[in-house]
């Protein structure tokens, strides 16, 4: 009998007990023996000429062992070139024919800076302490230059230029249609045009960035130790900077405290730390503090949408206009992902045949945008979502019917856009029931019994917001699996954790695929040294392609296995059964040979070994995926309005979400709740905002405010998990669905709790002062309509 | 700069240091002490990942100097349960899946620990006070308001 798969089960984590003692070891934890700190001077203001930077007076300081400016930074390592980012796959190109700029970064700039926090000099101290004691004896001088902040304003013929050699701020632009958009308006029976923007928040994990850097003084190899998401592209990337060869460095994401796609970016810091540990061949050590974090890691979200629908009587949606203005901030170093994504998630789950789209990434002097949870998805699903609630008022229909009426059908199933993924393939729809999941979400917020508790002073809304999600991008992911002499496996992979439950959830995958037990699993990951090939865990693609890596070099150890004990025992392969880690002939359950002895069989020591078998029971795998699997999701946000005070009560949020097959319940719900936490924190809490000067006026939590446990609605889940036919797991990625909705349900909830007001939401967070300001704007608006139509 | 005796309980273990007068308390339990269990998020005082108990009582670390321990008894994530076993509080959180990275779980394992301990029939809303001083980035929450009121239910003598 098969052994009861543990794929689809429960299973508790293995990661915690340590943790909970205390005992996670994140970079801050790792100080080696004379570990030096660094510390950086940062830029105060949003766009300057640097004139001079003197480093003499920190040298002078105590405890001061080195100060490095720009010039310096500049002889010993190159700048940041993100080479990835230059990437543009042939059929993108052809499809959409984009304008990709991606410029150097200088690790510190020796001539001009052009954003707030972005590093100028590094101090190398004995202690943090004296190392930002002697950031006050730097001596800087700049020149101001014109700054720009607001991305639309960057467009304009007479902006302040990042890169004057360009001669405008566009780092990305592209145009994409289908169908007859022109058409398709001049003949519609309706037409909504809205301005909608998506405001700019970010990751924020709570252990904010670090990296230490040891150099071995015997062989001269470097270790980094870094708070990072993809260690194995920054082990290339630091190879190419520093000029080693990428074997003789080891990059060790170790306990992560988070990332949300705000570690998966390399950063200047991350050079200049290695560098420094490099020319002083001590350890150094530099760990962000939540002013540099907000400040200097990426952010995210910054978009605003220029949206339009037709739709005919029968509220079908015809044809869809956007006009896209994506605030890349000071520097683009992921060229196409972000704008692309939001391009590639526009049209979402529904079906509609005429598209003209414009896609403009600008460069402003404003903090680096990045991937961050969502990376392009919920600001695209805000802007449409957004529309189609309007479009669903013009109508008179129910705003979950018209997304009903205009969804792809499970039928429709595989289902073609007609865009090019950024991935070069095709987009075409795995699998999925979006009208299924609408009425499963529909069913699940149940929120009748809410909105009967509807005053004129406290107004009940409920919103709806509907998204696709292209999860477990490639290239690829690698992965080995071995079964060591005394029956220990263990699992390499080149992603790293950041509190997703790797060891857990891998370790099902293995032990159902080699047909071991659970606790004899291992798995280990986030090492550039423990497997030499890895992209990293971004993009909700770990379980996508590590898992599925996994899987398959799991199966070819198994097979290999199957045939050495046949040997072993002398009969056929097929005569052989394999269950928790033995080997038994059919019918004879009491025989066993454990694959621990079947991998010591292999041992070189053993002089009966077969003749040509290599020594390990091991093989190694490299999953690439032909495209990405589509997750979905359909989330509903019932709110409670204060009229009077705009305070934005979040009473209930339901999520339906297909993520294909789930590998440990209680693990994917905790990502789905995590992401929708997220997500909420943007709609209703989190902003970070830049005045004129590109002063960044939220650098703190008592500013930027994230949301605690008191702001926690009632979630209800549920799932309707279609399975991929993409991949043997039929697993989806499902890191970031979570944050993708809220803003978007939330901004449609707060609306139709106004809606008799005339209030219209077109940006967030819906903070009280926000909701007030709406609801004056709208009884102004509404007594001038008024006094028109009398006189 | 002049550096200062002080004394203090940890974790019941007497310890006496001489340290900066200006350093902070998080640094020297971390740093000083190797104590790495509890972390510093903001340094600002509102993340809560870096709370101790100063005689009971939950405290920032990150906004105390270590002198002001000074004859204080000091209890961290490491000294919260006997070695080698889980404390109710940190046996709930695994069960109710109520961290995912760890970074935070410290911090709100020692603020519920002092609340249990001093109330074990604390209300719901006495709970989420205690629980809203701390932030989390990857659990949205809902799974450490189900530990909590599990944790709840052990030390009340129940289940």
């Amino acid at each position: 009998m098969a052994p009861e798969p543990l794929i689809g089960r429960a299973v508790p984590r293995v990661e915690d007990e340590r943790l909970l003692w205390g005992r996670g070891r994140y970079v801050d934890d790792i100080h080696p023996e004379g570990c030096l700190e660094a510390a950086f001077l940062r830029s105060p203001l949003a766009h300057a000429r640097v004139i001079r930077v003197d480093v003499t007076g920190a040298l002078g300081a105590p405890g001061v062992v080195a100060a490095f400016d720009g010039a310096q930074a500049a002889a010993l390592a190159g700048p940041l070139v993100f080479d990835m980012a230059r990437i543009v796959p042939e059929p993108v190109r052809r499809s959409v024919d984009p304008l990709v700029r991606v410029q150097p970064m200088p690790s510190l700039p020796t001539e001009r800076v052009t954003y707030v926090g972005q590093p100028v000099a590094m101090v190398i101290a004995e202690s943090r302490y004296l190392a930002e004691d002697a950031l006050q004896l730097i001596d800087v001088e700049y020149e101001d230059l014109p700054v720009v902040v607001d991305p639309e304003l960057a467009l304009e013929p007479d902006a302040p230029l990042l890169e004057p050699e360009w001669g405008d701020n566009v780092a990305i632009a592209f145009n994409f249609r289908k169908g007859d958009p022109d058409g398709a308006f001049a003949n519609a029976h309706v037409t909504i045009e809205e301005r909608f923007r998506s405001h700019r928040y970010m990751a924020a994990p709570i252990e904010t960035r670090g990296v230490v850097a040891s150099v071995d003084p015997f062989d001269s190899r470097l270790t980094v130790w870094a708070s990072s998401q993809t260690p194995h592209l920054m082990r290339d990337f630091l190879a190419g900077a520093l000029g080693y060869a990428p074997d003789r460095l080891r990059v060790v994401a170790p306990d992560v405290g988070g990332g949300f796609g705000m570690k998966g970016s390399i950063y200047p810091e991350d050079v200049l730390v290695a560098l420094a540990a490099r020319e002083l061949r001590r350890p150094v050590k530099w760990v962000e503090d939540r002013a540099e974090d907000l400040a200097s890691s990426t952010h995210g979200r910054e978009q605003v949408h220029q949206i339009e629908l037709a739709a005919g009587a029968d509220g079908r949606i015809l044809a869809l206009r956007d006009d896209v203005v994506h605030n890349s901030g000071a520097f683009t170093t992921l060229g196409l992902v972000v704008p692309y994504n939001s391009f590639t998630h526009l049209l979402g789950p529904y079906d509609i045949e005429s598209v003209d789209i414009r896609m403009r990434a600008v460069l402003t002097n404003t903090g680096v945008t990045a991937p961050f949870r969502g990376a392009g998805r919920p600001e695209t699903v805000f802007a449409v979502e957004r529309a189609i609630d309007r479009l669903a008022r013009e109508l008179g229909v129910d705003p979950a019917e018209l997304r009903e009426r205009n969804m792809v059908r499970a039928d429709q199933m595989p289902y073609a856009t007609g865009l090019v993924y950024r991935d070069g393939a095709d987009q075409v729809y795995d699998s999925g029931d979006y009208p299924g999941l609408l009425r499963k979400a529909r069913e699940t917020v149940d929120a009748g019994e809410l909105r009967a508790q509807s005053t004129d002073e406290r107004r009940i809304g409920v919103g709806y917001a509907a998204y696709t999600e292209g999860t477990g991008v490639g290239p690829f992911e690698s992965a080995r699996v071995r079964v060591e002499p005394g029956g220990h496996v263990v699992v390499s992979y080149g992603g790293a954790s950041q509190g997703q439950g790797h060891r857990t959830t891998l370790a099902q995958i293995t032990a159902d695929a080699l047909g071991v037990r659970f606790e004899d699993v291992e798995v280990r990951g986030g090492d550039s040294g423990e497997i030499p090939q890895g992209f990293g865990t971004i993009a909700s693609r770990t379980l996508v392609l590590a898992g599925n890596a996994i899987a398959e070099a799991a199966a070819e150890v198994r097979e290999r296995a199957a045939r050495i004990a046949a040997e072993m025992l002398e009969i056929s392969p097929d005569d052989l059964e394999l269950a928790d880690g033995a080997f038994s002939p059919k019918g004879s359950p009491g025989t066993k040979l454990p694959l621990g002895d079947v991998a010591g069989f292999l041992s070189p020591f053993n002089p009966a070994r077969p003749k040509g078998e290599p020594a390990e029971l091991a093989a190694g795998s490299i999953y690439r995926p032909s495209s990405v699997t589509y997750a979905a999701g359909v989330h509903v946000a019932v709110v409670a309005v204060d009229v009077a005070t705009g305070m934005v009560e979040l009473l209930r949020y339901a999520v339906a979400h297909d993520c294909g097959r789930v590998v440990n319940p209680t693990i994917a719900d905790g990502q789905i709740a995590g992401g929708v936490m997220q997500g909420i924190g943007g709609a209703l809490y989190e902003e970070l905002v830049y005045d004129d000067a590109g002063q960044l006026v939220t650098g703190s939590f008592l500013d930027y405010l994230l949301p605690t446990a008191s702001e926690t609605p009632e979630l209800r889940l549920a799932h309707m998990d279609v399975p991929s036919p993409l991949n043997p797991l039929g697993v989806k990625g499902l890191g970031e669905g979570g944050a993708i909705g809220p803003p978007a349900a939330i901004a449609n909830a707060v609306e139709d709790a106004l809606l008799d007001l005339g209030v219209v939401v077109r940006e967030g967070p819906f903070g009280p002062s926000r909701v007030r300001d709406l609801i004056r704007e709208a009884a102004t608006a509404g007594r001038d309509k008024v006094n028109t139509v009398g006189s | 700069m002049a550096e200062l005796d002080i004394r203090l309980t940890l974790n019941g273990e007497e310890r006496s240091a001489s340290v900066e007068p200006r350093l902070l308390l998080s640094d020297f339990i971390r740093h000083s002490l190797r104590l790495t269990g509890t972390h510093v998020g903001c340094e600002h005082g509102v993340c809560g990942a870096c709370t101790v108990l100063v005689d009971g009582q939950p405290q920032r670390s990150c906004l105390m100097f270590a002198v002001q321990v000074d004859g204080a008894s000091v209890e961290t994530i490491e000294g919260v349960a006997p070695e080698g076993e889980l404390g109710p509080v940190q046996q709930a959180f695994h069960e109710a899946h109520g961290m995912q990275c760890g970074f935070c779980t410290p911090g709100f394992i020692m603020s519920l620990t002092a609340l249990l301990r001093e109330s074990p029939g604390a209300s719901d809303d006495e709970i989420l006070d205690s629980l809203s001083g701390h932030l989390c980035r990857c659990t949205g929450y809902v799974n450490i308001i189900e530990a909590a009121h599990l944790a709840r239910a052990r030390m009340n003598g129940g289940a």
